[in-house]
């Protein structure tokens, strides 16, 4: 088994106590897991592998399974842009591929080299009367266009760089 | 002053549009106004700030109603800046700012709509479990709890004659009625909130708007089928339903609303809350058990149906947001009531998400059997920007494109599934002249595509395969044969797919097909895009007459295609262009053309 820090060990500790006081199961605790970490790091599946005495294979046929568990530590700003059918036929395509230029995402990839941005799709946010739909850091914006969505990265690119 | 004596309410839209148009900033600078306001015009106590679901209207997001005594104002397109000055001219001089409030064309949008579950949006706070009880919360629970038996429960719903708001239609009484039948130690209610369908959002709607008629519906549910614990499987995508539910369900446990010995009766349940993960086929009942079970979302092949067999094997129901929510109203108000809208077969109202290119975009509840063109025109407000009606787009990737010859067909179960579409979930898409109908069928299987769980074979292989076609077709390379070579697969995978992902998703291709055949032939003999939107098969360049050399489109060009000087003429380098189309979008002398 891989090692882990003392630190990581407690965070480890803490998903686990979680999971056992709510009678959680594999989904909510990768979700524990990577909402701790930002993703979902090998280390710790190994980890929770032996401590539930459940075969690593399991996890990963879950984490392959939903979209929504990620392998690979992520940018430090998330820009989710909606490609629901709503937000489609608003242009919301043009939308990601002009963020990913700007960012210079390469393809098969969705972060910047510097992890500074990792962009994603999503099938619908559920914001479909204000379509092309952006979460930017958990924010939700609607009625996005190429424009604003250009200056809003920017100035987190700005606040980036002050601190 | 006034004001002083004066109930002042302010209600701000908190529903998916208020939220993604800046709400809570709207909100914040009211709190603060009031506050220092407070001090100079004493208007504190009268005024409480009330965060209300969704409006409807979101198009005009965000929306703020202020209320005075009995007077209620509503503004339009409301900016955090702008609150100073309601609340200077409105609550303080008792001035309506006339030039931002609503007009007659925003109660237009509400005349031909017959609002159920979405009747209480402007009443409720969703935070506030008292707010509920106040407009009737809750009594159908104790109605039910302490005065019917669960058959007769069930006999009120069957009566009513609703259907699953899920997509399939199935008659909820029936459900109950067959769970409550089977014998069992232990059975289960599950509520449905993974809304799959990528372009609608009723579910976290209804949730985010009024949690606690979901919760009740649950609540009467559970006691119909005789289960005594319920679980609510929402996507995570939705962070904020999932926190208005989990403050619901304990304000409802403080209450005894949940818990063991409800209200006082014999009756004990509980609901807990399951967060999806991203994969729409945990929508279809089977996989959305085994998720709850922890499991990789896989559906199984039925019978036996869940009722009988369900979660960890025991009885459950499993029934969408809407239906639950409808519940506690057909209690209250009684089963002739819900009845009496709708037709013959679909009973009661559906809420609808209208988006695409209507003017008026938001969430709409109408009666069953309305017609399709009241939804677009009178409700919608008609096409935006001038362009033509050219389809609508309902029940997502399951469903169909019904096309504007048939903008006079009813709205319902039956009209929709027999022009090939289906009433789904609720999600209506509307499109214009400028929209492919190949590529948006094209759309569908991407995303059916990478959705199919792999399970079974004719979906797993059969849409890559159905959307490899499509990707040759929308890049200029079809066939000869290929448009019945997707009816041929699209028919054979509709009936040996092991569930309804597969068995539904050759839908978009053939209603499109059926309707815009000539599209797809288009497409495979001239190599042309009849609504200009496949980038392979057209071609950006600019005309001369009108270009002014204003270089607009030589800045937003992103792969530096565009070259001219100033004042003249600029041109575009077609090798280098990425068809992006920024310089058509922004170009004001519509002198970049597409062909
Ligand atoms: C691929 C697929 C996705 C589905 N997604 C949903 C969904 O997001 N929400 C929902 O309520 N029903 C969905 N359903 C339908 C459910 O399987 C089920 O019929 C429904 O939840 C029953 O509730 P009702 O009778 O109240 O409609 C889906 C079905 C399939 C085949
Ligand atoms: S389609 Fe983008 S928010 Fe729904």
């Amino acid at each position: 088994m891989l090692e882990v820090s003392p630190e990581v060990e407690k965070k480890l500790d803490g998903v686990l106590q979680k999971h056992i006081t709510d009678e959680g199961n594999i989904i909510s605790l990768l979700q524990d897991m990577q909402e701790a970490f930002g993703y979902i790091p090998e280390k710790a599946v190994g980890w929770f592998s032996k401590k539930l005495d459940i075969p690593e294979s399991r996890f990963y046929g879950v984490i392959t399974f939903y979209s929504q568990f990620h392998t690979h530590p992520r940018g430090r700003n998330l820009i989710t842009a909606c490609c629901g059918t709503a937000c489609h036929v608003k242009g919301s395509e043009r939308l990601i591929n002009s963020l990913r230029r700007e960012l210079n995402i390469v393809e098969e990839e969705d972060t910047t080299d510097d992890r500074k941005f990792t962009v994603e799709k999503v099938a619908c946010i559920g914001t479909c009367s204000m379509a092309p739909a952006v979460i930017i850091n958990k924010k939700i914006y609607g009625n996005m266009t190429a424009d604003k969505l250009m200056k809003m990265v920017k100035t987190l690119e700005g606040k980036k760089n002050e601190d | 002053m006034k004001t002083e004596k004066n109930d002042i309410k302010i209600k701000v839209c908190m529903g998916p549009g208020g939220i993604a148009t800046g709400g809570a900033d709207v909100i914040k600078v009211f709190k603060d106004d009031l506050a220092s306001a407070n001090i100079k015009a004493k208007i504190g106590k009268g005024c409480s700030l009330h965060k209300v679901g969704c409006f409807g209207l979101c198009a005009r997001d965000v929306l703020v109603d202020v209320i005075v005594g009995k007077n209620k104002t509503t503004y339009q397109y409301v900016k955090p800046d702008m609150v100073p000055r309601i609340v200077k001219e409105h609550l303080i001089e008792n001035n309506p700012v006339s030039e931002w409030t609503v007009g007659d064309d925003y109660y237009s949008f509400y005349n031909k709509q017959i609002k159920v579950v979405l009747s209480e949006f402007s009443e409720v706070d969703p935070e506030d479990i008292d707010t509920y009880t106040a407009v009737g919360g809750y009594e159908a629970t104790k109605k039910v709890l302490t005065k019917f038996t669960p058959e007769k429960t069930i006999a009120i719903i069957k009566k009513s004659g609703i259907r699953g708001r899920g997509g399939a239609g199935f008659p909820t009484g029936v459900k109950w009625e067959i769970c409550r039948k089977v014998e069992s130690d232990q059975k289960f209610i599950i509520c449905n909130a993974d809304e799959g369908d990528p372009g609608a959002f009723m579910d976290r709607a209804v949730i985010e708007g009024n949690p606690h008629s979901v919760i009740e519906g649950m609540i009467i549910g559970a006691y119909a089928i005789g289960a005594t614990k319920g679980y609510v499987y929402v996507r995570a995508e939705y962070p904020l339903a999932v926190e208005r539910l989990t403050i619901a369900i304990k304000q409802a446990r403080g209450k005894n609303l949940l818990g063991e010995n409800i209200l006082g009766t014999k009756f004990n349940f509980d609901v807990r809350l399951k967060l999806g993960a991203g994969a729409f086929v945990c929508g279809e009942e089977t996989a959305l058990i085994a998720s709850i079970e922890g499991q990789r979302g896989m559906p199984r092949a039925k019978p036996p149906f869940p009722v009988h067999s369900g979660l960890w094997g025991k009885p459950t129901v499993i029934n969408n947001v809407e239906t639950l929510a409808n519940v506690p109203y057909i209690i209250r108000k009684g089963a002739d009531w819900f009845s009496s809208f709708g037709t013959e077969k679909s009973k009661g109202t559906k809420v609808f998400a209208l988006t695409g290119k209507v003017k008026n975009t938001g969430l709409i509840e109408v009666p069953m059997g309305i017609l399709l063109r009241e939804i677009i025109y009178d409700i919608g407000g008609g096409i935006e920007g001038g362009k033509a009606f050219k389809a609508v787009q309902t029940g997502g990737p399951s469903g169909g494109c019904i096309p504007a010859e048939l903008v006079d067909i009813n709205v319902d179960y039956e009209s929709l599934a027999k022009v090939g579409s289906i009433v789904g979930s609720g999600g209506m898409v509307v499109l214009d002249d400028t929209d492919c109908m190949v590529s948006i069928a094209k759309f569908f299987l991407e995303f059916t595509q990478a959705e199919s769980c792999g399970k079974c074979v004719p979906c797993r292989v059969g849409t890559k395969r159905l959307l490899e076609i499509l990707d040759r077709i929308t890049a200029g390379k079809g066939r000869e044969g290929d448009i019945e070579l997707l009816e041929d697969l699209g028919n054979d995978i509709k009936l040996s797919s092991l569930c309804g992902l597969g068995q539904t998703a050759p839908n978009p291709i053939l209603s499109t097909i059926k309707y815009f055949r000539h599209e797809y032939e288009a497409h495979i003999k001239e190599q042309k895009c009849p609504a200009k939107v496949c980038k392979d098969l057209i071609e950006y360049g600019i005309l001369e007459e009108f270009c002014k050399g204003c270089g607009a489109c030589l800045r937003v060009c992103p792969s530096k295609a565009i070259t001219g000087e100033k004042k003249k003429p600029h041109i575009i380098s077609v090798d280098v262009c990425i068809k992006c189309g920024a310089c058509f979008d922004v170009c004001k002398f519509k002198a970049v053309k597409k062909e």
